[in-house]
């Protein structure tokens, strides 16, 4: 069995104007020192995802279905008092701004002697020591002096690190990391990645990556998600994915990439924008975007409208679109042509 | 640190000087100290005389110099009234008065923190919106009418008689809304301990601290709705940072997540509110000393007041303004204590 089990999860926020679906009928697993993508624009529902794994997600918030098994304990059903033994301890997170992350007012020792002591019977003294050899594995120059500053003294970079060091602080198992990146300096980012990379490499870490970023994606994980209006429409290995994308959106995000565009010519965008997860079209939430909605006769396609698409296996992938065996072909059919 | 002391200093010293000058420009508005000091039998021309001797004559410009360069020296004037330096009068009635203002600071603190903490942690529930709803109320009752019921309810007493007394319940019921009546609610009491000086304690017996109850409690009155307020609107948007979210997914107990990571944030703006609240407690005595009789400054400089004795009237205003310079500098410092993010006070980085 997968260490970290994801099965027909569904959260919902009970709004004022009634229940929005944040995140359908996603499921997948994680295996030991695997590295899992999650990827999709903003308000697809990847973060809502990661909080909801260790039940964090803020009210009106809640778990409606499907169930999380992490080792066989059953995490959406599980008490409070239980979540708080796994969480920062077997599973813990990296939060998106560093720079918010951090309790402006209580030393960076304090806040990781704290989290040490939750979890572990030891000593503040023993605890100050693990925490010191953790900033020195996240490479913080003169860690004895960083214990005893507070936030405001450290430079943003400087800031993840220490949360990479706190995320990794009881050895966990699985590190959910919400765009680590994001909130970073550019030439900042692929230092903390690398690092972060390394450092789960180095303690079998399993990691569960958020991001936006496809270039970051097909660098550190295995596996990925691609979520589009709280669900998900593909999903399989990275470097297939990245690949031979078999989804219309998963295509146009990829062409999407400045490195894709003709020089001289606009970017490949795909026209349009995110539904509204309170005002979702019928049928395929993606097809009012989607460039192959028209057959060669003009007529549109009525099953992308009636219907949601179930995952099609095509390779080692899974993509949820009516169409894939037909794309496929095309493109088996162009590539023979040339 | 000692920079910071003295920048202060100068402020308490620009601060007496404004207040100074604008106590001495209203004296004339408040109405004729001769009359308050002599009998009606006096002639006109003694009284001239008395005036003349006192200065009171003279032009606005010298008779505030004459006053300044006494005050430097440390001598604000002689008490009309009392006869006797003006500051000694204060001096006098100055402990009584901060025994007040802390009782009630006592009461705010204890009080408006597990309140306001509690009805942000559960801003639904029938307990938070209970406070909520009494905490207006709180606010919108001047402290003399809540002193006065208080005494009505808490020294005179109140017999309800609205349920059957026939029945058992009936009795029972008004057995509980009625109240004996027996908290004191004039003065300080006979029961104080001198601790040194003019310091008289209202803190170390039994019946002082029982007169101390009801002139606290009315104080607090206005000032403790306002703070729980305060903490709670405070610590509900505290709850929503990221690093409340962030301390909850480190697998640390509630307990600390609220009183440790949230609390701590809260109390950063209600120090600073607190700071020039205390001050503007002290002015509220006034009603509060006025009410339960406590022979506080606020009395004193009600008294002042009616009997045109200018230079108790100078005095009081400036020590009160002194007060608020005193309160504020210590505030300040204890924020900086707390917010690790302002170094006014010079300590190493």
């Amino acid at each position: 069995m997968a260490l970290l089990e994801v099965s027909q999860l569904d959260v919902r926020f009970a709004l004022r104007q009634g229940e929005v679906k944040a995140i359908r009928d996603v499921s997948f697993t994680l295996e030991r020192g695997e590295r899992l993508g999650i990827v999709g624009e903003s308000g697809a529902g990847k973060s809502v995802a990661a909080f909801s794994l260790l039940n964090l997600i803020a009210k009106p918030g809640f778990i409606a279905g499907g169930s999380i098994t992490f080792e066989g304990q059953t995490l959406n059903t599980m008490s409070e008092r239980g979540l708080r033994k796994i969480r920062g301890n077997r599973i813990s997170m990296i939060f998106q701004d560093p720079m918010m992350t951090l309790n402006p007012v209580l030393s960076i020792g304090e806040q990781m002697v704290e989290c040490l002591k939750a979890h572990r019977r030891i000593s503040s003294k023993e605890a100050r020591a693990i925490a010191l050899d953790k900033l020195r594995q996240v490479q913080i120059p003169s860690p004895e002096k960083r214990l005893d500053q507070y936030p405001h003294e450290l430079s943003g970079g400087m800031r993840q690190r220490i949360i990479i060091a706190i995320a990794l602080l009881l050895d966990p198992d699985i590190i959910i990391a919400d765009e680590p990146t994001t909130a970073l300096d550019v030439t900042i980012q692929a230092e903390i990645m690398a690092l972060l990379l390394d450092l789960c490499e180095q303690h079998n870490v399993g990691l569960i990556l958020i991001t936006h970023d496809l270039g970051v994606v097909s660098q550190v994980t295995q596996r990925m998600l691609v979520m589009y209006a709280g669900r998900v429409i593909e999903q399989g290995p990275t470097r297939e994915i990245i690949n031979d994308p078999q989804h219309p959106y998963t295509q146009g995000l990829i062409n999407a990439l400045p490195q894709m565009a003709t020089p001289g010519e606009k970017l490949n965008q795909i026209r349009g924008s995110m539904p509204s997860l309170s005002n979702l079209p019928s049928g395929c939430a993606f097809h009012p975007r989607c460039d192959f909605i028209k057959r060669a006769d003009g007529q549109t396609r009525p099953v992308c409208i009636e219907q949601v698409p179930g995952f099609v296996q095509a390779g080692n992938c899974q993509a949820a679109c009516h169409m894939v065996a037909e794309l496929m072909e095309d493109r088996r059919l162009k590539e023979e042509s040339q | 640190m000692i920079a910071f002391l003295i920048k202060r200093l100068m402020h308490a010293v620009l601060v007496m000087f404004v207040i100074s000058v604008l106590a001495f420009a209203i004296q004339d508005n408040l109405g004729d100290p001769i009359q308050q000091m002599v009998g009606q039998s006096v002639p006109e021309s003694e009284r001239e005389a008395l005036r003349e001797r006192l200065g009171l004559n003279d032009s606005f410009m010298v008779q505030y110099v004459r006053f300044a360069k006494n005050a430097v020296q440390g001598d604000f004037g002689y008490s009309y009234f009392y006869r006797e330096p003006a500051l000694s009068v204060i001096a006098r009635h100055l402990p009584a008065t901060l025994e007040l203002v802390f009782a009630a600071t006592l009461i705010i603190v204890i009080f408006s923190v597990p309140i306001g903490v509690y009805s942000a942690i559960k801003p639904r529930s029938i307990i938070s919106r209970f406070f909520m709803g009494v905490s207006i109320i709180g606010i919108s009752i001047p402290v003399f009418l809540t002193a006065i019921v208080l005494i009505q309810i808490f020294a005179i007493g109140i017999t309800v008689s609205i349920f059957p007394e026939s029945t058992g319940w009936g009795a029972w019921l008004n057995g509980l809304f009625s109240t004996q009546g027996n908290m004191p609610s004039f003065g300080r009491g006979y029961d104080l301990v001198h601790v040194v000086g003019h310091w008289d304690t209202n803190l170390a017996s039994w019946n002082g601290l029982k007169h101390l109850v009801l002139p606290a409690i009315s104080l607090a009155s206005i000032m403790l709705p306002l703070f729980i307020r305060l903490i709670r609107a405070e610590m509900m948007e505290v709850l929503q940072t990221e690093y409340v979210k962030y301390a909850r997914a480190k697998g640390i107990s509630m307990r600390r997540v609220y009183f440790v990571h949230a609390l701590k944030n809260t109390m950063l703006p209600v120090i600073t509110v607190g700071g020039v609240q205390i001050g503007t407690m002290v002015a509220y005595t006034i009603l509060t000393e006025t009410v339960f009789q406590w022979p506080g400054m606020g009395l004193m400089f009600l008294d002042a007041i009616n009997r045109a004795d200018i230079p108790l009237i100078v005095s009081y205003l400036m020590i009160v303004g002194v007060i608020f310079v005193v309160t504020n500098t210590i505030v300040d410092l204890i924020y900086g204590y707390v917010n690790p993010t302002v170094k006014l006070t010079g300590k190493p980085a």
